[in-house]
């Protein structure tokens, strides 16, 4: 047996040369083989090249061209950004933005905490509170929209169903306030969202490090303090996850505003994206639109660079 | 897990854990009814007649049981000028989120396994290249679509709505799927590759019967974001050719003459059923999926 394998050793080990001289060329075959990866993924890279990156340069040249129906390649400067800041509706526009999206992404921060701090009481039912309070994440804007419309207008919402009741002097109409209906946006945001923050936080807080909890409580470090102090710093990534969320869906917010207020009344509530969209296509002002989808790209990028910064700093850390 | 970390019910004394047992519960039944009040509001409505409804609030029970808005709003409720009722959009959309589902997801599926198992050059960028497209506001790429969909002779079409979608949802399937794939061991590809099987045998025979949880959320993700989705729909499509929720957001716009709140309701049912549906039967796999890999990477 022994001398067997020896000789098949020395066999297989002088024609090793052989092999390697009349090894086949990889064949056409291997070639695509070996490069799969790169090919599987062409489209994809193709597909962001054109539909992401060259649409958005698309768009930033056509803001610097004073088309209007259609698309004129002519240069001229800041002049569609010009008139964009110009115009009163802008003004309202991106002012909305901010108070909106500065109250829905804090509002629906606090609830989302506050809800995710109260499941993790070990409450009886938590499945069917979970359930009722993220159903709202599977529902379109419009349909929250339409619903709260109907809720929160004088005549067929809150404010009837309390005067009917006997308070005859109740009043809430804050929907077809012009200084109020933003907050009506707030709600109805905050009303879809922080059910689906509440879930994101209930995992954070379940993941919490368990020795930490018990050595603070060892110490005699009330619950609140135990919160606050230990389990909230420790999910900061998630916070800070959520937040950069909410900022984008604020920053998107079109058609929940479309349904509830219609951007009204009047132009009370017209958002970013509203102005884009009505002065594109309805008003046939496209560098003007096009100026206003690059300040939108602007303000999120405002928010995005100091997170994409953030995570690096983290993952270098080694922080997971 | 919260077994081991510390009980928060045994805090203090009985009767402060009695009142703040009752305040925990409180606040969250206040918030369940703030949350479920829409839906049972819809819901009651769309059996109320129009008389019952014009008496007061919405927020009622029906005086009488009344099932004439059901009928009404599939086939001859008014949409815009269109009074066919609400079922040529809930088809259109049909139509559009079953191609634009299973096409993004057999993508995100394949993506998310080269960029983990297959690694290469630049594959790392790769990745951040095709995901950075989720933050872009849709309004920048409105008019660069409608101009590319227009020269492909798909404008007004559910099959160029297939496409947008297709596009928009890359970044998202490809990250769900990379972060999942991610945690599957390489020992498993390696010993694949050395026994001589290439990257689709290794796809079909290992991947793809470990993929399950990961599919349930990015078909659920996709699903109920082409259903609900608004921007693009509206813009690219018009009359007949309308996906639902443009549709819903016509049919149910202020107007000056009597509005149905009923046909209106049932009409926000319809349009919301599909995804409540998803959510009811399969939302625990989505959450769970979700939960563990979308928030890491």
């Amino acid at each position: 047996m022994a001398s067997i394998d020896r000789t098949q050793v020395e066999r297989s080990r002088a024609s090793a040369p052989d092999t390697a001289a009349t090894r086949p060329k990889p064949t056409l075959s291997d070639r695509i083989q070996s490069y799969m990866p790169q090919i599987v993924m062409a489209p994809s890279v193709l597909a962001a090249l054109i539909f992401t990156y060259g649409f958005v340069l698309w768009t930033l040249y056509l803001s610097f061209t004073d088309s209007t129906l259609f698309p004129n390649y002519e240069l001229t400067g800041l002049k569609s950004h010009a008139k964009l800041w110009a115009n009163i509706r802008w003004q309202i526009a991106y002012t909305n933005f901010f108070v909106f999206g500065f109250f829905y992404v804090i509002i629906t921060t606090i609830v989302g905490l506050a809800l995710a701090i109260f499941m993790d009481q070990r409450i009886r039912a938590e499945s069917f509170f979970r359930s009722i309070l993220l159903y709202p994440m599977a529902i379109s804007f419009v349909v929250t929209g339409v619903v709260w419309r109907w809720l929160l207008n004088p005549q067929t919402g809150v404010e009837r169903l309390v005067q009917d009741l006997g308070w005859l002097s109740f009043q809430f109409d804050w929907i077809v306030q012009k200084d109020m209906a933003i907050y009506t946006v707030v709600f109805a945001g905050v009303w879809q969202a922080s059910g689906f923050v509440m879930v994101l936080f209930l995992a954070g807080l379940r993941s919490v490090d368990a020795n930490l909890v018990k050595a603070a409580q060892i110490d005699g470090a009330p619950l609140w303090m135990i919160y606050w102090r230990i389990i909230i710093p420790s999910i900061q990534p998630i916070v800070i996850a959520v937040l950069i969320i909410l900022v984008q869906t604020a920053l998107k917010t079109f058609e929940l505003v479309q349904a509830l207020t219609s951007g009204g009344p009047g132009i009370a509530t017209t958002v970013p994206a509203i102005f884009v969209f009505d002065v594109m296509y309805a008003r046939g002002q496209l560098g003007q639109g096009a100026a206003g989808a690059i300040m939108m790209l602007a303000m999120l990028l405002v928010f995005l660079v100091p997170y994409f910064i953030y995570l690096r700093v983290r993952r270098a850390r080694g922080g997971g | 897990m919260s077994d081991e970390t510390f009980d928060h019910t045994r805090l203090g004394t009985r009767r402060q854990q009695l009142v703040s047992r009752t305040i925990i519960y409180g606040i969250l039944l206040a918030f369940a009814a703030i949350y479920l009040l829409p839906l049972i509001v819809v819901f009651l409505t769309s059996f109320r007649s129009i008389e019952d409804i014009y008496g007061g609030s919405l927020i009622a029970f029906p005086k009488s049981f009344d099932l004439s808005a059901w009928g009404k709003v599939w086939s001859t409720g008014c949409v815009g000028g269109n009074c066919q009722g609400i079922s040529p959009y809930f088809i259109n959309s049909v139509q559009l989120v079953i191609p634009a589902t299973i096409i993004s997801t057999a993508i995100g599926a394949i993506n998310g396994y080269a960029l983990t198992k297959w690694r290469f050059r630049g594959s790392e960028f790769v990745f951040a290249f095709i995901l950075f497209g989720v933050f872009i506001p849709g309004q920048l790429m409105l008019l660069p679509w409608a101009w590319v969909l227009g020269k492909l002779g798909l404008a007004n079409t559910t099959a160029g709505l297939v496409m947008v979608h297709v596009v928009l949802g890359l970044g998202f399937v490809t990250l769900f799927c990379r972060n999942y794939y991610m945690n599957i061991p390489d020992e498993l590809i390696k010993a694949a590759r050395i026994d001589g099987a290439g990257f689709w045998t290794i796809f079909r025979r290992i991947v793809l019967p470990l993929s399950p949880p990961i599919l349930v959320v990015v078909v659920i993700w996709q699903f109920t974001h082409i259903w609900n989705e608004f921007l693009f729909a509206t813009t690219f499509t018009s009359g007949y050719n309308k996906p639902i929720t443009p549709a819903l957001l016509a049919m149910t716009a202020p107007q000056t003459d009597l509005k149905e709140y009923n046909v209106e309701s049932a009409a926000v049912i319809i349009a919301a059923l599909p995804t409540l549906l998803i959510y009811f039967f399969a939302g625990r796999y989505f959450m769970r999926g979700l939960t563990a890999g979308s928030l890491k990477g």
